[in-house]
This record gives structure tokens, sequence and C-alpha cells, in this order.
């Protein structure tokens, strides 16, 4: 209950506006570093790399804030990418190369997404399996079934439909790659839903105390479960997006997302534990992660091998940022 | 009742045709290599089968047990029983680390069979008979030439680089060497890891970064992907801009044959080296020349003259 008294002593709510800050430091360091980082070709850039990560960090923070953890995203992805491709060349024989054949691989994106997601969760609430097990399961199995549709190497969208497809990944509307507009879509939509539904206060509420939830007559099984349906819809749309970018998926595709989304909604100020999530600071925390990459081939000041260093560091200090106590210390002893 | 009898009866006879069969002098030959989990990988089990099923064709007397491992102890494992249950004659080995496979492939050698070893040496020397190996530094060095022969002193281009690994430090220093002095200038250079996506991205940045690039040495087929996909979006992939790439992937080299004016070239790295190692072993078995030592194969520069020789379309790589 001190947050408000708070609020109004230093007049900046260092929690909430955290994640901003340090992007825009990260902005200047970017600028004084070289101008064109500030460039709109740049800009638009990262903005579209940021909008895979974000997309499927938006569904995250709904896991997140209920309490679980979902670690099959990234090879999720990658399987969903997979048979999308497989599934679009395979109808071109039936339905030509034209629209229909792109909207049937993105229907068939979206359903393995919702399919999986509904899979994790069932497991974890109907299964009683701890959603780390769960979904580190999944991980696995999801990454070796897209190596074993691939051959061990990588699967090609076929040429004719990757010209029909292109525009999704490489086309602007108003200004802004259709990506982007996906991407602000998605967080609006996560926004409204977690912050002005029932369905956003049950998921806060079961992270903070899934017992006391229960004792509330929230349907505890079914909300935990459509986080998870939720994140798999991210997670497909996610792929709708990246697919004709390269048209192609492999093994390697989508390695280590899920410790990006996971660092992104982190970084946005979600509490691990569950029971407090934002969508907006999750939606910083991928443009951070973005940024910190962009930055880094930007300058050739830091050794490559020292990437890591780097990231890393910025992801703690830009927690640290949030969650530190400083500025509130002094005035309330 | 009367089928099992039957059938048993006719496992019995099998039974003894095969032990028939091997007492007649079966050279076995085992070969082990880690489990394809990306493109290059496999496309070296593909070129390994294809050898199985060659030299099992063209020599009835020779056997050979083709065995993936999904990591270092399995495969140490799976060399413990190439010599216990299949009692092999020689073995043809691409050890998934050096280091943790060096004791097993010399407890293989103890048994007296033949070693070779491919691509990555072992921690102790002497223990192969047999080394088969692309050449690293020289895929840098080639790659190097060819940009010479196609720019001017003055000229700018962008290097891209694999994973932090021994193998990309020798490509790239290799490179750097022979750029040395010609007046080429590498703007920069980052690290790709062999990627398309990261490929992509880093080539985003560069193109962001550098108004005025005239090529780039990609170093691998999968990063050139992504930087042909980041010049074709920045419009920047005409007036003479070029990608070079490497290791042979069969659409690199179709689009090399089609004559592609923005990866006109690639330098090889081949998968297929282990079918040459196999066909080296065989020969230690059926040629009447030597064949002990080390074979260093070629970087060979790929163009539309010679394309057509290194383009495998039923492979997956």
């Amino acid at each position: 209950m001190t947050e408000p008294t708070q609020k109004k002593l230093t007049g900046l709510d260092f929690k909430t506006a955290g994640p901003a800050i340090a992007l825009l430091l990260l902005c200047l360091v970017g600028f004084l570093l070289n101008p064109a980082f500030l460039s709109e070709g740049n800009i638009t850039n990262l903005l579209t790399r940021s909008a895979f990560i974000g997309i499927i960090a938006v569904g995250a923070t709904f896991v997140i804030t209920a309490g679980g953890i979902d670690l099959s995203v990234g090879s999720m992805a990658a399987v969903i990418a997979g048979v999308m491709i497989i599934v679009m060349n395979s109808a071109v024989g039936t339905f030509g190369t034209g629209v229909t054949t792109v909207l049937i691989g993105c229907g068939c994106s979206i359903i393995l997404g919702l399919g999986a997601g509904l899979i994790n969760g069932l497991l974890t609430t109907k299964g009683k399996i701890e959603a780390f097990i769960v979904t580190l399961g999944t991980m696995g199995i999801f990454r070796s079934q897209v190596t074993y549709f691939a051959d061990g190497g990588t699967l090609s969208l076929n040429y004719d439909i990757r010209g029909v497809y292109r525009p999704v990944y490489y086309d602007s509307f108003a200004g802004l790659p259709i990506p982007v507009w996906v991407f602000i879509v998605v967080a609006i939509c996560g926004w409204l839903l977690l912050n002005r539904t029932a369905f956003g206060r049950y998921c806060t509420a079961i992270g903070s105390n899934e017992s006391v939830a229960k004792y509330s007559a929230i349907k505890v099984d079914r909300v935990k479960t459509l986080t998870y349906v939720i994140q798999g819809l991210c997670v497909s749309l996610a792929t709708i997006i990246y697919v004709p970018r390269l048209g192609s998926a492999s093994s390697s595709t989508g390695v280590l997302w899920e410790l990006e989304a996971i660092a992104a909604v982190i970084i946005g100020g979600t509490v691990l534990k569950g029971g407090y999530g934002r969508i907006g600071g999750t939606i910083m925390g991928a443009l951070i992660l973005t940024t910190i990459g962009n930055i880094l081939n930007f300058t050739d000041m830091i050794s490559n091998y020292l990437n890591g260093t780097m990231q890393g560091l910025i992801i703690i200090i830009a927690v640290w940022l949030q969650r530190g106590d400083w500025g509130r210390k002094h005035k309330d002893t | 009742m009367k089928t099992f009898t039957k059938i048993s009866t006719l496992a019995a006879a099998a039974a003894i045709s095969l032990t028939g069969l091997a007492s007649a002098e079966t050279i076995k030959i085992g070969v082990s290599y880690p489990t394809p989990t990306h493109a290059w990988a496999a496309g070296m089990n593909w070129h390994a089968e294809q050898a199985e099923k060659r030299l099992e064709a063209l020599y009835p007397d020779v056997d050979l047990v083709l065995v993936n491992s999904p990591d270092p102890s399995a495969q140490a494992s799976a060399l413990e029983d190439l010599v216990s249950v299949h009692g092999i004659d020689a073995l043809v080995v691409l050890p998934f680390e050096s280091e943790p496979l060096t004791d097993p492939v010399l407890n293989v050698k103890k048994s007296g069979a033949l070693i070779t070893v491919v691509d990555r040496g072992l921690s102790q020397p002497g223990i192969e008979d047999i080394y088969v190996a692309g050449n690293n530094p020289e895929l840098g060095r080639v790659s190097a030439v060819y940009m010479k022969g196609r720019l001017k002193s003055g000229d700018n281009i962008v290097v891209l680089r694999g994973i932090p690994t021994l193998i990309d430090n020798e490509r790239f220093d290799a490179f750097m060497a022979e750029i040395e002095g010609s007046g080429i200038n590498v703007l920069d250079h980052k690290h790709a890891n062999w990627n398309r996506d990261d490929g992509f991205e880093v080539m985003q940045d560069f193109l962001s970064r550098f108004p005025d690039i005239d090529a780039v040495w990609a170093q691998d087929d999968d990063i050139a992907i992504g930087v042909v996909a980041a010049l074709k979006q920045a419009g920047r992939d005409g007036d003479g801009m070029f990608v070079v790439g490497g290791a042979g992937m069969k659409e690199t080299i179709k689009g090399i044959m089609d004559g592609n004016e923005l990866v006109p070239v690639d330098v090889l790295y081949p998968p297929s080296m282990i079918a040459t190692a196999m066909d080296v072993t065989v020969a230690a078995f059926k040629s009447n020349g030597p064949v002990a030592g080390r074979y260093i194969l070629g970087a060979t520069l790929i163009d539309q003259s010679n394309a057509a020789s290194f383009y495998f379309p039923d492979s997956p790589f």
C-alpha cells in the first residue's frame, strides 16, 4: 500500500518507467557510437526484428503471471515453421501458388500453435506435472521433430509461393512494416486481456496464490491451461511472420528464443514467480534485447567474443533499475 | 505350431549360412559419426549411406556398418560395440570432440583395427593410420584470392564469421593474411554463427552502418542466404555486389550453375569427405598401393565451369 504515496513523493515511478529509461539510455549510447543507429532504416529493422520475440513474450507474460513457465516456445516456433513449409509446398499441387496456399499454411500454423499450447497446458494442469518439466520435455520433442522433418537439413519454401508470401515480412503499411503492425495489435490485445478482463485478474490471482484462487471459485486449471494456449497462439503468429523472411526452417530455427522471451518478460517488470505481469514492460524488454544486439553490431570497440558479457550486463542492469530500492529507501526510513 | 517350427528351422538355416559367410573372410568396417542435427552433417550422413551402397556392391566381401551417435559418450559406447559385437577390421570415425574420443579410438586401435579419422583430429598424435580432412585455412585463402581478383584497391568488404571456434579462426586468419596488402578494406567482421537468421540480422546492421560495401565474405552458405536476403531487402544487391560463401550447399551450387551473379562462386568444404575416407579405408584392404597417410582435401573454388560435378540434388545439403 506504500506505492501510491511513493508515486507522489518521487514524481517518477521507477518500477514502471525502469525498462523505458533503460531503452532510452541504450538508444542514446547507440546514437553516440554511430549516428546511423537512428536512421529510419535501422529503426525499422530493429522494430521488425523485435516483433518475433515481442509477440512470443506477450504470450509468455500470461504464462509467467499465472505462475507457470514455457521453455518450449523456440522449438515450437521451429516445428510450426517446418510443418507450415511442408504443408504449403504440398498444397501447391492442388491449390496453386496463390493466396489460398499461404492462407492454408497460416491456418495450419494457428491450429498447431493452439494444439501445442493445449498439450503443454493440459499436461501441467490435468497431468499435474511441473510446467518446467513438461515444457522441457516438449522443447526436446519439438526440436527433434523439426530435425526429423528436415531430414537433418533445411526445409525450404517453394520459390513461387515465396513471391506471394514475401510481402508479409518485407512490405510496409503506413510507414511501418507489417510484422510491426502485428506486434502492435498483439500487444494491445494482450494489454486489454491482462488489465481489463476477469481472465487477466484470474491470472494474477493464481500467480499470487493458487490455493486462495481455488477457494475463491476461480477455475484454476482452466485459466492456467488457457495461458499456455495463448502462448501457443502467439508463437504461431510469430511464426507466420517469420517464415516469409528467409522461407526456410531447420533445427537451428528459434534456438534460445524461449530464454529471450522469458528475459524480455522479466526485464519488463513481470515477476518470475508469478502474481504480477506487465505487457507494456514486456514490449520494452523485447526492444531492449534486440537493441543490444543491434548496437553491438554497430561498433567494433568491443571484442566479438564479449558480446554475451555485454548482453548479460545490460539485462542485469535493466532489471536492477526497476527492482532496486534506490530512491525509495531513504524516504521510507 | 507347425509354422513356428518351420520358421525356427529357417532361422537356424539362415544363422548357419550367415556364419558361413562371416567365416569367408568378410572385411568389416565400422563407420561412426555424430547424429546429423544440422544440414552439413545431414549431407555427410547421406554421402556415407551412398558410399556404403556403392562399396558393398563393388566388393561383396566388404561389410560397412554405419552408426551415428547423439553425443560424445554415446559415440564412445558405439565404438566399443563396433569392436565387441561386430569385430571390425577397420574404423572410420568422425569424432564428436577430439578430447573425449581419443581414448576410445585408441582402444579400438589396440584391438588391431585400422583407424581412419575424418575432419577433426584426435588429441594424441599417431593413433590414426589414415587422416582425411577439409582444409580450413585454405578455404579462407581461396576466398580471399577470389576477392582480390574481383576487387581493386580501395574497395570495401565486410566479413561474417561462424561460431567462435578454432575452425572459424583458421578460416578468418588465413583470409585476412591473404587480403593484407591488397588495399581492400575489411570494414568490420562479426560472428553470424553459421546461421541464416544471424546472417540476415548482422548484414542488415552492416548495411545501415556502412553506406559503401562492394562485396561480402560470408564464409558459409547458410550465412550467405541470410546476407542475400538482407541485400535484396535494402535494394543493394546490384552494382556488381557479390557474396562468397563456403561449404558446397546444393542450392548454392545450383545457383552457380544457373549463373547467379550475386553468389557467383562457392568454396568447397564438402560433407562428402566421409565418402572419401570410406573409399581410402576400403582401398587399404583392396588396393595394391599403399594408402596410409594424411589426405587434406583441397578447398576447390566452385564456379560455373565445374559446378556440375559438385551438385548432388538428392542430398539434403
